[in-house]
């Protein structure tokens, strides 16, 4: 659908696109970094005298607290179709953002133009926004403790620059995976690359000062097949391939050209495959696919902001509220469902030294042994689960999850890494598939939707096989599974160990309003769930 | 609170502005055959509400400059948003040398000669010079009389103003300025078991109405409580205008005609070709997008400076023409096409409440929510009603129902068409932004296909 709508808006509209453009557009087309060849980079002592500059312009103006963050962002985009190259494209943006806080309300404003009287003159603006929706103010915003961090720098740990990698290098892994796809039975290949560098340096009224440098990286394929008589065509999608925190290396361990052949390959062999029938099935899902599921059906409805109501006119609420009711009782599936947010494994798409608050993220528990336990929070939202954390003997501190898209967007709640913790016996995909007796086994990702408090859901996938007396008897295709959020993870029975545990992610997770997207890993283990709802999507046009 | 305002009032380049940094950029051109440069420059201000009062806003101002170089039949693009000369140079020289590296492209076009335009016209003063206190304004005339009335308001309020340019080494230059606003909101009871919404959006700030939009949030909040479960399966279906906009804009994205002649689209004709001429839905539907049309108003040009035009998709249900890009059009011997990107769709003149009267039982949808593909043959989507869906028995709503999840396709949908009311403007976008400029009609559908039930509220 993404490739579709922006087809049709780019050959119809340049000022939408515009207007578009200054909205939540996605890293791919406005955010970027900085590469050997790339212009100078923000000059730390420039930055600690422009986040001075900023921070006491927005005290003046009245402000309580104050952050600033300034970004400086660079990307670069290849895309290719069968033998043809479609679009090069090299993306830098900078900017900053100053968030104030006046009588308990927020205001934030944002400019391009990083100069020391555009700071002082967006601080004025951002705290005089804050006065103006201060008129409306029920409940003060409080924020948590933090620690001050005066002199912070994280930096993802990669191998290769993307950057310093040559387009000519990029353009021919891709070219060569196409033509493998096409000698291997594609009809049409789509592939492209992703690279991201984000410099990001944090100042607030607390005394942080924290520069930061984030990598993430994207290989993709589509293969393509139709049938001989155009009466069908299937899509095999490199979902495997996750995003991730990585650099150059990540597109290496990809093998693309390697790989190639068999996405083709099974694209060709969807257009033959058996229609599934309709009903409850035993499913064995591939990491591939179930990050998805935890991602929409857990990850999101455990975001504090959502439980409060913060997010109803577009995200959405949750089930798991409120908070009260529901912290340390609600049952959210089987035993076996360990389930634990953080901002540190490594190569993961949500790794950071510290959040867009200056907080530094720590790894905790959101469900344990099946149990609700605790949501993703920021330190304005901590306070709300002031009196759980206390009767739990627990400091009431954010966990760590403020994350604005670029300088143009105001922080707020997003989630961490969300993911499944391995069983504790080490048992492989394959294991759970030989234990299944009539069952469909689910590799990558595919449609995916889910109600607005994140209880009715429906997963298609990328490849579909039916399960017979703990056997792979054969292809299937039009498969979805419908569920109710608590109920699927009730069914959960088996668990893949540690060795099983795969990092799988997405770029452009969107919410808040205006929309902002979010690079986000979810870790997790081959699962079984049991006598889950599946439904044929295919339809004669 | 005048700095407020000035401080706030919405920052976009000139004609002059844009024709001098065109320029500029243009001028440190020296390895590439031929160049183009885009320019997006803008201001964007939002103000989110929650439980009843303004949780965050936002004002940020930008400018960016995008240089596709040509190298023979190579070309690449960079983009900065840093507008001195050594950053202009630097993201020329980028282009020029991503460029050199690409390979030859078989499907060059190259850039055009100069055009003529005619002039935009979605732009809205009143919509540029909404600024915070404004925005608060209209925001209160939502959460005071939620306040009042026991209910938990949520909303968003989005107004753009933006210019954008585009010029090449042929001489080719275009210019236009855009406006574009929407305000959403979400009303719920406060036991959680009534949900309302409402929403607008126009290019003219002055063409929304925040209390009636509020009223009419609250209303469905309040109408909506204590939803019963009712069996999925086919109903007949009475879709307000939004929920209609959800799912015919789909239409729209799959114009494409290279798509459909390579065999990969619901407009690919069985055994080869596309579907021209064919007829695919009710022959009261006709499809067009107009960007001169001042209800959907859309920019005079495309990000290659080709002058916009209307384009009529479907006539009397009959496809009549497709999305060609110039590469795709020269080679099919067509013109491109070059719509403007906004949708408008005919109506008819039954009212909503007529088809409800004329409904022995069915039901009745405000809006859709996380609509996502599921078979591109078909065009068929997923997806699940929200904040206002009602059971409709012998010509009358007798209660709400809960949420339901459908798999269905909006071309099935407009082949089994029962009645049409009159077209207006909606909020089609599911993330409350401007979006797309959509304008439709309530629909009166039977055979929708509902296949779960959802204990969202």
């Amino acid at each position: 659908m993404g490739s579709t709508r922006r087809e049709f808006v780019r050959n119809s509209s340049v000022a939408a696109a515009a207007l578009a453009g200054l909205a939540a557009v996605p890293a791919a087309a406005r955010a970027a970094v900085l590469g050997a060849e790339s212009s100078p980079t923000f000059g730390d002592a420039d930055l600690k005298e422009l986040a001075g500059v900023a921070l006491d312009a927005a005290r003046t103006a009245g402000a309580t607290y104050a952050d600033v963050r300034f970004n400086h962002n660079r990307t670069q985009s290849l895309f290719t179709r069968e033998q043809r190259v479609q679009a090069i494209v090299d993306n830098e943006t900078q900017g900053f953002g100053i968030r104030a806080l006046v009588n308990g309300a927020w205001g934030f404003a944002a400019s391009r133009d990083v100069t020391r009287d555009e700071v002082a003159r967006v601080a004025r603006q951002a705290a005089l926004q804050a006065r103006a929706n201060s008129v409306t103010v029920v409940r003060p915003i409080v924020l948590a403790p933090v620690t001050a961090t005066p002199n912070g720098t994280w930096r993802s740990n990669i191998e290769i620059d993307p950057f310093a990698v040559a387009v000519e290098d990029k353009v021919g892994v891709l070219l060569a995976a196409n033509a493998a796809a096409l000698k291997a039975g594609a009809r049409f290949v789509n592939s492209s690359m992703f690279f991201l560098r984000e410099e990001k340096t944090f100042a607030s009224t607390d005394g942080s000062f924290i520069t930061q440098t984030i990598y993430r990286t994207q290989p993709a394929m589509t293969c393509t097949a139709v049938s001989t008589d155009g009466g069908d065509f299937q899509t095999r999608q490199s979902n495997e391939i996750a995003p991730m925190g990585l650099g150059y290396e990540h597109v290496r361990d990809a093998k693309l050209v390697e790989n190639a052949p068999r996405w083709a390959a099974e694209a060709v062999q969807k257009l033959t495959a058996k229609p599934v029938e309709v009903g409850r099935y035993d499913l064995v899902l591939h990491p591939s696919h179930l990050w998805l599921t935890i991602h929409e059906s857990v990850a999101h409805p455990t975001e504090l902001d959502r439980a409060l109501g913060y997010e109803a006119n577009y995200a959405g609420t949750s089930f798991v509220a409120p908070p009260a009711e529901v912290l340390g009782k609600l049952r959210f599936g089987s035993p076996l469902m360990n389930i634990r947010g953080d901002r540190s494994q490594p190569g993961s798409l949500s790794a950071v030294g510290w959040d867009d608050e200056g907080v530094k993220p720590e790894s905790f528990d959101i469900i344990r042994n099946g149990l609700f336990v605790d949501y993703q929070t920021t330190r304005e939202q901590a306070p709300y689960l002031a009196d759980y954390y206390r009767k739990s003997g627990r400091p009431v501190r954010s966990h760590g999850c403020s994350y604005g898209q670029t300088w143009a967007d105001m922080q707020f709640q997003r989630m961490p890494n969300v993911s499944l913790l391995p069983g504790a016996k080490e048992q492989s995909w394959d294991d759970l598939i030989a234990a299944t007796d009539r069952g469909i086994a689910i590799i990558g990702d595919g449609s995916f939707s889910i109600d607005q408090q994140r209880y009715n859901a429906q997963f298609g996938g990328q490849l579909f096989y039916e399960i017979k007396g703990g056997k792979i008897a054969g292809m299937l295709k039009d498969v979805a599974y419908q569920m109710r959020t608590p109920e699927f993870w009730g069914s959960l029975d088996m668990i893949g160990g540690q060795k099983s545990y795969h990092l799988g992610g997405a770029f452009n997770d969107a919410k808040g309003q205006p929309s902002q997207v979010n690079a986000v890993s979810h870790g997790c283990v081959p699962s079984r769930f049991r006598n889950v709802n599946v439904i044929n999507t295919g339809r004669k046009a | 609170m005048t700095e407020l305002r000035s401080l706030a009032s919405a920052r976009y380049l000139s004609r002059e502005e844009c024709e001098a940094l065109a320029k500029r950029a243009l001028a440190f051109v020296t390895a590439a055959d031929a160049a183009r440069i885009n320019i997006t420059s803008g201001s964007r201000g939002n103000t989110r509400f929650a439980v009843n009062q303004v949780s965050t806003g936002g004002d940020n101002f930008d400018t960016a400059v995008t240089v596709t170089a040509y190298s023979g039949r190579r070309s690449a693009s960079s983009t900065t948003n840093q507008l001195d000369d050594a950053a202009l140079r630097q993201a020329v020289q980028m282009a020029e040398r991503l460029a050199r590296l690409a390979p030859e492209d078989q499907e060059f076009m190259p850039e055009l000669d100069p055009q003529q335009y005619e002039a935009g016209r979605a732009w809205s003063e009143a919509t540029a010079s909404l600024d915070p206190m404004g925005r608060a304004e209209a925001v209160r005339a939502i959460t005071a009389p939620a306040t009042q009335a026991g209910l938990v308001s949520t909303g968003y309020l989005d107004a753009r103003a933006g210019a954008s340019a585009v010029a090449n080494t042929k001489g080719l230059f275009a210019y236009s300025r855009a406006t574009a606003t929407s305000l959403t909101t979400t009303v719920r009871t406060p036991d959680g078991s009534g949900s309302g919404w409402a929403g607008a959006s126009h290019h003219d700030w002055t063409r929304i109405d925040p209390a009636a939009l509020g009223a009419r949030a609250a209303e469905k909040a309040r109408a909506s409580r204590n939803p019963a479960a009712v069996e999925p399966g086919r109903y007949t279906v009475v879709f307000e205008p939004t929920a209609v906009g959800n799912l015919v804009q789909f239409i729209s994205f799959a114009l494409n005609a290279r798509a459909a002649d390579e065999g990969r689209s619901f407009f690919s004709k069985a055994g080869g070709g596309n579907k021209l001429g064919m007829k695919v839905v009710d022959e009261r539907v006709t499809l067009v997008s107009d960007p001169f049309d001042p209800e959907i108003a859309g920019a005079p040009f495309t990000g290659e400076g080709l002058p916009t035009r209307r384009s009529v998709w479907i006539e009397n249900g009959v496809v009549k023409n497709l999305n060609y890009d110039r590469y795709w059009a020269q080679k099919k011997g067509v013109s491109p096409t070059a719509s403007g990107g906004s949708l408008r769709m005919s109506g008819g003149s039954t009212s909503i409440e007529e088809m409800i009267a004329s409904t022995s039982r069915g039901l009745l949808v405000t809006r859709f929510w996380y609509l996502r593909p599921v078979d591109q043959r078909t065009i068929l989507y997923t997806g699940l009603t929200r904040d206002g869906t009602f059971l409709i028995e012998n010509g009358k709503i007798t209660r709400a129902v809960k949420n339901l999840r459908f798999n269905d396709s909006p071309v099935f949908m407009l082949n089994n068409l029962e009645a049409l009311g009159t077209p207006v403007r909606v909020s089609a976008s599911e993330d409350g932004g401007p979006g797309q400029a959509v304008m439709v009609p309530p629909l009166k559908v039977r055979d929708f296909n509902f296949t779960s039930l959802s204990d969202a509220v």
